[in-house]
């Protein structure tokens, strides 16, 4: 079963942390997504540029409507994401637990409809 | 009746925290009792809810009962009978099953006025064998004891142990279920199984003690007390088995680590391994504790695994006396320990102390037999022992690699910076 690790972050946090506060955090990132891979849980992930730079697109009255900005205006933004292939929601917990972004924003963790 | 409640604000906080206690005291207890003749833990626990909320309701007016626990007791029971009473008469409808009912509810009734609370036997230790009875999940046990014995809700519970919230109240669902469905006995098992039976109840009674220890800084709601909660359970099994003496080696064990949860954070809430601690910071009150558990059950001379491993703490506290470690008795401590239990937790804290008394290129090749086993590749105090000794042996390339390897599985953020600032300390390649 494939598992989409969500990760919401302050971006606001990151743009006043120190250097070596995010040094340590891109360090902690990058150990944490080859654990996955070493562990041969790793399907895919990737990190988004800020939520100030997207868009939405939506339907209204037959034509495309386009607004700046993301979705939903939340304290905590979606900052990206990790897929992972796991046996059950339990080991999908573990795997968000050692998320780094579980220590300083909130992983979200949803199973993938399988096509 | 809420009205009243709001009118007297003082009497309403007393009466919740009498039921609250009765809550925190009694509540497997309770539980126990009331499940004990149906086996049917789930119909106990709604009849007792029922019984607190009447309590609630009740106490303010009338102040806590002298007895709260007959109290308790008596209005489930009712509940209980009520219940059973309306039930028969749904599905058979017969007017002297009613009056048969009736009379049963009288009699009960009867028994119940002049019950005290010391009349109550203690089904709490038979309750916690069901719970962890061979028939049952391994995975629930320790879920299902802190919910009839302590009387957590499915969600806190869920969170403790990493699980969503609808699993896990699923799963004690189902578990209770099983208790009534397959008839699981509430009582002490026969003196030939009594042992490995035992066993499964204080693995599960230290799994909870394991995961409030492994939040050092206490700052984890989400874990709440669960180390507080494991030793009281321990302490109320080896209070209601004082003669097994793996009761009080797993009490001991407990305290010992209990000993030194203050020690493992610096002020900065940096963590702090233990060969770094200092002595002084740790509870000399419940080391000294841990060591006379220790000594009455060595004094029976029945040695088991939790014995054993709070023998290995007992050599580690020995440091506030001696200031060293005797890691030579810790190795040997360990090779009886891997006899018992040839768990590879037990084989990687060997190879720590190997590590110590023979050298790193030893402990190291103890490392090599356990890489072995999958679940190596993603536990991490595989690899953050690993990346210690690749370091000390002068393997700076696999000390790195290992590192980060340890770094990635963490879940604990201190641990996770001690690791990233030994990595960094690495010495270029």
């Amino acid at each position: 079963m494939q598992y989409m690790l969500m990760l919401y972050l302050d971006e606001a946090s990151f743009q006043k942390a120190d250097k070596a506060t995010l040094e340590r955090r891109h360090g902690a990132y990058n150990a944490y997504t080859e654990a996955a891979k070493t562990a041969g849980v790793l399907v895919g992930g990737d990190r988004l540029q800020p939520s100030a730079t997207a868009s939405t697109v939506r339907l209204k009255d037959g034509k495309s409507a386009v607004l700046d900005g993301p979705y939903a205006e939340t304290k905590e933004q979606f900052g990206g994401y990790y897929i992972l292939e796991l046996p059950d929601l339990d080991a999908a917990l573990d795997w968000a637990a050692r998320c780094p972004t579980a220590d300083h924003g909130t992983v979200e963790v949803r199973a993938i409809w399988p096509m | 009746m809420s009205g009243e409640a709001e009118a007297h604000p003082s009497a309403d906080a007393a009466a919740r925290r009498a039921a609250e206690a009765a809550a925190r005291q009694s509540y497997g207890k309770l539980v126990a009792l009331l499940a004990a003749r149906t086996g049917d833990i789930a119909r106990a626990e709604d009849a007792l809810s029922l019984a607190f909320a009447a309590a609630l309701a009740e106490w303010p007016k009338s102040g806590p009962p002298e007895t709260p626990d007959a109290w308790l007791l008596a209005v489930a029971r009712r509940r209980l009978i009520d219940e059973t009473r309306s039930r028969q008469v749904r599905s058979l409808a017969g007017d002297h099953l009613r009056l048969l009912a009736q009379e049963i509810e009288d009699a009960m009734q009867d028994a119940m006025e002049d019950v005290t609370d010391a009349d109550i036997p203690d089904r709490r230790l038979a309750l916690m064998f069901a719970c962890a009875h061979p028939a049952m999940e391994a995975r629930i046990r320790a879920p299902l004891i802190l919910q009839t014995i302590l009387g957590f809700d499915a969600a806190a519970i869920a969170s403790a142990f990493l699980v969503s919230p609808a699993t896990m109240s699923q799963r004690l669902v189902r578990a209770k279920a099983k208790i009534a469905a397959a008839k699981i006995p509430f009582r002490l098992p026969d003196t030939p199984e009594l042992a490995g039976r035992l066993d499964a109840v204080l693995e599960a009674i230290y799994s909870t003690f394991a995961l409030g220890w492994a939040d050092a800084s206490g700052g984890d709601a989400r874990l709440g007390n669960m180390a507080g909660e494991g030793i009281w359970l321990g302490e109320l099994v080896a209070a209601l088995m004082p003669n097994e003496p793996e009761t009080l080696g797993l009490l001991a064990l407990m305290l010992h680590a209990q000993a030194r949860r203050p020690a493992r954070r610096s002020e900065a809430g940096d963590y702090v391994p233990l060969a770094a601690q200092d002595p002084a910071q740790w509870d000399a009150a419940l080391i000294d504790r841990a060591e006379a558990l220790l000594y009455r059950a060595g004094a029976m001379g029945r040695p088991g695994r939790y014995q054993l491993e709070a023998a290995v703490q007992s050599v580690h506290a020995a440091r506030r006396i001696s200031g060293k470690t005797d890691w030579l008795a810790i190795e040997h401590l360990y090779d009886a320990l891997w006899i018992v239990t040839a768990s590879p937790v037990v084989a990687l804290n060997r190879a720590a102390a190997l590590a110590q008394t023979r050298g790193p290129a030893q402990a190291l090749a103890a490392l090599d037999d356990l890489a072995q086993d999958a679940r190596m590749a993603a536990y991490q105090p595989y690899w953050a022992a690993r990346a210690d000794l690749c370091a000390r042996s002068g393997n700076i390339v696999a000390a790195v690699a290992a590192y980060q390897r340890a770094i990635g599985l963490e879940s604990d953020p201190a641990v996770r910076r001690f690791l990233q600032a030994q990595q960094a300390r690495l010495p270029p390649a």
